[in-house]
């Protein structure tokens, strides 16, 4: 029924040249939660924030760091229905990469194919542009690489960003602090950061960190092991 | 008489030592009679990937088409040449694609994967796949060529060997067989250069 869908686009263009609903999506991105990565010489690491709405919350059931394949994982801020489309769609994609080619997916082809998806929401009819930027972090034959993706569709790779509510700062400290860290300083990089714009005491569980090795398998870390860290960190 | 069996032809591929060789006749004929003696069946794709094709003379030309459009398409989007086994896997699923309205070819895939390592594939007109490391056939000559091959393959084989018996083989196998023959082509893939050549052979 060509009535089901509307046959316009959503997202048009002001007399200035903008796309006014990409620029509110990224105002939405920017009130999420603080996400960021780092590119080591042997391997990325994602940390994010994983403040939940009440204590009553069972943080265990959140999981806002999320494997794609073996050897790619990313995490986001903004919102988080949102992210969870865009985890689905990924790891389709990668997974029907492989069924035709019986060779996984390169870490750049995946974030293509996820950016795709998202441009193609600021350009059909009927739909809203994704209220989230992503930091995917994959391990390949081209070596460790990190990459942002937002709700535009445009998308590049980073030695070390942040996104969401305190990404400025962020961003600030990570370039003072980046010197092509190995993967275990690396990871403590990212906590100092994080912590940074921490409110309120940082533990095992009100953060997600996901890190991918020279090993190529992604992996998120578990509380205990994050706990060694912070403590490493102290 | 099988749709398979229109054309007539006889394909073989053996693995060497740090090389492949990649044979077929060139025969192109209309169920008895021979139209041309120039036909090739084995087609490159890139310098270390090479597919030789049997069966419906249509089904080989348009399907070397396509591939080289995927691969083309592969080489833009992934800067980096397709490597023989995934080559391999791509077209089974391209084959597979069809299966309830099949593409009647049998292809089979010869080339040099990683750390030039050789590779041979050969798979059905549904894209079933057999991976070995020592010879495989198709064509209408594909039972005398077994044979022969049988007999005459030993493993490790260094590319002028390997060329001998390849070249041997397919000979004596499509000598049997009325609807392939009328010459046949050779290459022998090498980590630093490929070896084609065309074999004096028999017109009958």
């Amino acid at each position: 029924m060509a009535s089901q869908r509307a046959n316009f686009s959503l997202t048009t263009f002001t007399p200035s040249g903008k796309l006014v609903q990409i620029d509110y999506a990224l105002n939405a991105v920017a009130a999420g939660k603080t996400s960021l990565g780092i590119k080591a010489s042997n391997g990325v690491v994602i940390a994010t924030e994983k403040r939940v709405p009440s204590v009553l919350v069972d943080e265990t059931s959140v999981q806002k760091v999320q494997k794609l394949t073996d050897n790619i994982g990313l995490t986001y801020a903004g919102m988080g229905p949102d992210y969870r489309v865009l985890v689905r769609k990924a790891r389709k994609a990668a997974q029907q990469y492989f069924m035709t080619y019986r060779d996984p997916m390169p870490v750049s082809q995946l974030v293509r194919e996820v950016a795709s998806t998202m441009q193609e929401f600021t350009q059909s009819g009927g739909v809203r542009p994704f209220g989230v930027s992503l930091l995917v972090a994959g391990y390949d034959d081209n070596g460790p690489q990190l990459f942002q993706v937002d709700p535009s569709g445009s998308y590049w790779a980073w030695k070390a960003s942040a996104i969401g509510k305190h990404s400025v700062n962020a961003k600030t400290f990570l370039e003072k602090r980046y010197e092509e860290p190995e993967l275990e300083d690396a990871i403590h990089i990212a906590i100092l950061t994080l912590k940074e714009g921490f409110e309120g005491a940082m533990n095992e569980n009100n953060i997600e960190i996901g890190i991918v090795g020279e090993d190529g398998k992604f992996r998120v870390l578990k509380p205990s092991e994050l706990k060694d860290y912070l403590s490493e960190v102290e | 008489m099988s749709i398979l069996e229109y054309n007539g032809s006889g394909v073989v591929a053996m693995c060497g030592k740090n090389c492949v060789a990649i044979a077929s006749d060139m025969r192109y004929g209309v169920q008895q009679t021979t139209v041309a003696t120039d036909m090739h069946k084995v087609y490159k794709m890139h310098d270390k990937v090479y597919i030789g094709m049997a069966g419906l003379a249509t089904d080989m030309q348009t399907l070397v088409q396509r591939f080289r459009f995927r691969l083309k398409m592969y080489e833009l989007r992934e800067e980096r040449k397709i490597k023989p086994n995934v080559f391999a896997n791509l077209v089974s699923s391209m084959l597979y694609q069809k299966r309830f309205g099949p593409y009647f070819v049998e292809p089979v895939i010869a080339g040099l994967g990683d750390k030039n390592k050789p590779f041979i594939c050969a798979m059905d007109l549904i894209g079933a796949p057999v991976y070995t490391d020592n010879f495989l056939v198709s064509g209408t000559s594909s039972e005398e060529l077994y044979g022969v091959c049988e007999a005459m393959y030993r493993p490790n084989l260094e590319p002028d060997d390997l060329f001998e018996t390849v070249s041997q083989c397919l000979q004596a196998a499509v000598d049997r067989d009325c609807l392939a023959g009328w010459g046949a082509e050779v290459y022998v893939i090498c980590p630093d250069r490929v070896i084609h050549k065309t074999l004096k052979s028999r017109q009958d």
